[in-house]
């Protein structure tokens, strides 16, 4: 195949060594996520999941999703749905403990329980 | 835009004529003077079919970005979740099959993958691989909804539903879980036992087998009841953000089989097959979801 017939004008064509190594590296590191399972690094462990997957996140946006050859705009468009999730989230969870103390108390004298039945 | 000439590449169009373009009934031809030369694939406020397909592009990343806010939602709840009640995450993890968890994400990387190759099919006018890349796209992402469908209607026969519809009605599946996971309420049987010194007729706890393994966790399961109150809340998240996710595979579906009949007809060539780069974009997007959706909710450590 020369890379001649492998032209669009309108975008970039994936090569087909690209499409299937990125395949086998997503394939590889699910297996490697499932694995890290059984070791116990304590703490580290979410970290350790969280980060394969965002290895695993960057191939398919890199690649699959065309951002390596894209114009850079739609990256910084994508990249910026991604930063304001993350203030979402770590916004909301740094107070998330603050009123732990009033549902301990509460707890304390309202024994938690499920009702039987709907 | 009246008089911007055609870039490279973009074919030579027969007359429009044959092609109904809906706004050709407007009148008011004279701002728009180079219609007769338009590429019949380029709809005509458009100059060229890349200006066409970058603006799609940037609509349908546009179309993205609100889908992640969307699903940052239920990632917030996740985060906070955990975050307040680890425990429940550790104990309640136990219910999911791993193995079908792993099974699905393969699944859909696969149908990644043959996604991304129907774009590079249709950019390099090869038909039948279009064709055979988006039937492969759809029966992965039907195999993924079986997988679900069989983890769902397991889950629901035992009783595990969200909030009051927890309702664990399978004694043996309690026991399979602490054999298999040998686990309780939290702490793991085999921890247990080595504290206190547990075993069947002086052999310790780590050199039984299975079935005498079940019978030490049985021992110790009153002792441990009840479990973490807040289980039906994990359940919560689990069918939110699985359930979430099962409906964009769902949206994911109707539109690949819409490309599915526009390739067979044969519309999507090298010069036109913007609807099958952004149907590809979307179902990555649907892939990225889950690739953080198995670690959070099944490999749970």
């Amino acid at each position: 195949m020369s890379t001649a017939h492998e032209h669009n004008d309108i975008s970039h064509v994936a090569p087909v060594k690209v499409l299937l190594g990125v395949f086998g590296a997503l394939i590889f590191l699910t297996v490697l996520t499932v694995a890290a399972v059984f070791v116990d690094l304590g703490p580290l462990n979410i970290w350790i999941a969280m980060g394969i997957a965002t290895v695993k996140a960057l191939l398919v946006a890199l690649f699959f999703m065309h951002l390596a050859y894209d114009r850079p705009f739609n990256g910084i468009v994508f990249m910026a749905a991604l930063v304001f999730s993350g203030l979402f989230v770590s916004i909301a969870l740094l107070d998330s403990r603050e009123y732990k103390k009033n549902v301990d108390d509460f707890r304390a004298v309202t024994p938690l329980s499920i009702p039987a039945g709907k | 835009m009246s008089t911007t000439p055609h870039t490279a590449g973009v074919a030579a169009a027969p007359p429009h004529g044959a092609h109904a373009h809906g706004d050709h009934a407007h009148g008011g031809h004279g701002d728009h003077g180079d219609h007769g030369h338009h590429n019949p694939d380029v709809a005509h406020h458009f100059d060229t079919a890349n200006q066409q397909f970058d603006a799609g592009k940037l609509g349908i990343w546009a179309f993205l970005v609100t889908e992640v806010l969307f699903f940052s939602g239920l990632f917030c709840a996740y985060s906070i979740w955990r975050n307040l009640n680890p425990e429940v995450f550790l104990y309640a993890h136990h219910y999911l099959d791993t193995t079908l968890g792993a099974t699905n994400t393969v699944v859909l990387l696969f149908s990644s993958l043959t996604a991304a190759w129907a774009v590079r099919c249709a950019q390099l006018n090869q038909k039948k691989g279009l064709v055979l890349c988006l039937s492969l796209t759809l029966l992965c992402a039907f195999g993924f909804l079986g997988v679900k469908y069989v983890e769902y209607s397991h889950k629901l026969h035992d009783g595990i539903g969200w909030g009051t519809a927890y309702q664990p009605h399978n004694p043996k599946l309690f026991s399979e879980l602490t054999a298999s996971g040998h686990y309780l309420n939290g702490r793991y049987v085999s921890e247990i036992a080595a504290e206190r010194n547990l075993g069947i007729d002086g052999v310790p706890y780590a050199e039984l087998d299975n079935a005498g393994k079940f019978q030490i966790a049985e021992q110790l399961r009153p002792e441990f009841l009840p479990e973490p109150v807040k289980v039906r809340t994990f359940f919560g998240i689990y069918y939110g953000m699985t359930g979430l996710h099962g409906v964009h595979v769902v949206g994911g579906i109707l539109v690949f089989l819409w490309l599915l009949v526009r390739a067979l007809k044969g519309q999507f060539h090298a010069g036109y097959f913007g609807p099958v780069d952004y149907a590809a974009l979307y179902w990555h997007l649907v892939d990225l979801v889950w690739i953080y959706l198995f670690p959070m909710l099944y490999l749970i450590h």
